[in-house]
């Protein structure tokens, strides 16, 4: 299975050092984000562009893992040749692993074939105030 | 319980005005922040300065204040602002121009100065963080130095009545603790308060990213009428959970989804988001929907502020040629592989640039490299990106021409070539005494 259906990103710079977010639509399963995603997983996927460490950050309130790595090959934003210059199109890349679909449950309906991610991508669902 | 409530009318330099002109319509505000200055942007200030002594601001804060200073007038609004940049002194000036000549007389304008330390990182013994050598190593090429500077000097201003307030390089969040200090009596040790605050402003400062921007997602992440994105308002009690809201009937959306995305946006330790202000902790945040479009966050704290504030350090650091063509039908990824090693070969023959060079195929594997993008089938257009680093204008013009000869000495069926040259102003920083930082505010009238 792939991250994004369970999850959603963002991705960001500060000079050399990138960030991504990884947060799970539902809380139900940031412990299976916590369990797969680990940091060494996150440094083998960007092998090619990250020189330094990748470090885990945990934030169980919000149900999201925050990676920062470390060392992005080409000296990073400013300096760098690279096409997109500020890495924010690495949450993209992220989203597209895969975890083990062991503990799917698709009790929601939500059929495979779908593009549809499992926790709903906009508005909460059963907000009593949408229109 | 009194409620602050501060709008956010740009999360760049060249961000979009309309958002802002219905905030400062209709979004019931007591503040509009703009925030639009990035790392780089300020640099590109101080060379603009150092052409024309009068300039070195913002070139769209002249546009941007026009179109909301009237409503702001009229509603009793205060402006904070970054757009100062290299030279808020001038963007006063400019800005009471504008105040008059729009009849808004009486407007009350502060300007904040004393963020620019080029002479004191030079004449110091200061370390570059990145690099790990003197600042004074850079010498000439040394084209900007500002500190981060925090609240306290725009809470100076707002006490003097300030009605729009200039900064330069003030960091992003105090543009919007400033106010908040200002309207709750915060002492400077309320660390707890500035933290709660300064995620607020964090929050904030990207302006349409917390509102649906930069998270639609077709079939995973909709977001309705994102051609009409609004931007975001926080309303802010003394104490306790601040709501994230908008302008109704505006596009986009505030969810928890956007709240968290944005919450983590540039953060590294979320138990450590260093400001001048204080070093906050969002490591215990909660977001909650409370209502349509409306999401209130709660949980932020913090901890004293740090002894020191961080320089962006800005230098000249060569040129970036660059040139692309374009490959279509079966075959177009050999044949722009070809392409790229033929550029590649040329360019390193003729001396133009042996190492720092780098060959892309965009639509194949331009963003994160060969490894991630193996799996992907063959697309039928493909773009060959070649960019190099050179030491002078002239000679990154030639890795662009490497590339346009692709046409009659390269594979068959390219097209579309276009070649570029960039200076590059790289960005470096290092850190230095809060002492040696004093800001200066200095208040007018337009009449």
């Amino acid at each position: 299975m792939k991250l994004w259906r369970i999850a959603h990103a963002r991705s960001g710079d500060k000079g050399t050092i990138s960030n991504i977010s990884l947060i799970a639509f539902r809380s139900a399963d940031y412990a299976r984000l916590a369990r797969h995603v680990t940091a060494a997983r996150v440094r083998e996927r960007f092998a090619d562009l990250v020189t330094g460490e990748v470090r885990r950050y945990e934030l169980p309130s919000i149900g999201a893992l925050n990676f920062v790595l470390h060392g992005m090959a080409d000296g990073g934003v400013t300096r760098t040749l690279a096409l997109d210059a500020h890495g924010k199109s690495l949450s993209s890349a992220l989203l597209d692993m895969e975890i083990p679909d062991d503990e799917m449950t698709r009790a929601d309906g939500t059929d495979s074939e779908t593009d549809r991610p499992l926790g709903g991508g906009s508005r909460r669902t059963g907000d009593a105030n949408r229109s | 319980m009194k409620t602050v409530r501060i709008g956010s009318g740009a999360g760049y330099a060249g961000d979009r005005i309309e958002p802002a002109v219905e905030l400062a319509t209709h979004g019931s505000l007591d503040y509009l922040v703009f925030e639009c200055l990035a790392e780089r942007t300020i640099a590109l200030a101080q060379e603009a300065r150092a052409k024309d002594p009068s300039r070195g601001f913002d070139p769209m804060l002249e546009r941007r204040l026009e179109a909301v200073l009237p409503a702001c007038r009229e509603r009793g609004v205060t402006i904070v602002t970054n757009m100062g940049a290299a030279n808020p002194a001038s963007a006063g000036a400019c800005a009471r121009e504008l105040a008059q000549r729009l009849g808004c007389l009486g407007l009350t304008i502060a300007t904040v100065s004393g963020d620019d330390v080029y002479d004191v990182v030079m004449a110091g013994d200061f370390t570059v963080a990145e690099t790990g050598g003197p600042v004074s190593a850079l010498k000439d090429r040394l084209i900007s130095a500002n500190a981060y500077i925090g609240a306290e000097p725009i809470v100076r201003a707002l006490s003097q009545g300030a009605q729009l307030v200039i900064t330069g390089r003030a960091a992003d969040p105090s543009l919007f603790v400033a106010p908040l200090v200002h309207s709750f009596g915060w002492q400077p040790d309320e660390w707890a308060e500035l933290g709660r605050a300064t995620l607020v402003g964090h929050l904030l400062e990207c302006a349409g990213q917390v509102t649906g921007g930069y998270f639609a997602d077709p079939g995973r992440k909709d977001v309705d009428d994102l051609e009409r994105l609004g931007f975001p308002i926080a309303e802010v009690p003394e104490h306790g959970p601040v709501i994230i809201t908008k302008v109704s009937g505006t596009g986009g959306l505030v969810t928890e989804a956007t709240c968290k995305e944005q919450l983590l946006y540039e953060i590294h330790d979320p138990s450590a988001y260093v400001t001048p202000d204080t070093v906050a902790d969002f490591s215990r945040v909660t977001v909650t929907d409370v209502g349509h479009d409306r999401v209130a966050v709660a949980g932020a704290t913090g901890r004293a502020r740090p002894d020191v504030l961080k320089v962006s350090l800005g230098y000249r650091d060569g040129y970036i040629g660059e040139g692309q063509i374009s490959y279509a039908g079966s075959g177009a990824v050999r044949r722009a592989r070809l392409a790229a090693a033929v550029a590649r070969d040329r360019l390193e023959r003729s001396g133009i640039s042996r190492s720092d060079l780098r060959c892309d195929l965009i639509g194949v594997s331009a963003l994160h490299g060969e490894g991630i993008s193996a799996a992907a089938m063959d697309p039928y257009e493909v773009r060959v990106r070649v960019a190099a680093r050179a030491a002078s204008r002239e000679a990154a013009q030639r890795i662009g021409d490497e590339v346009e000869t692709l046409y009659t000495n390269g594979p068959a069926g390219g097209g579309g070539a276009t070649r570029s040259v960039r200076e590059v102003v790289a960005i470096a920083s290092t850190f230095i005494p809060r002492a040696l930082v004093p800001c200066t505010v200095r208040v007018e009238v337009a009449s």
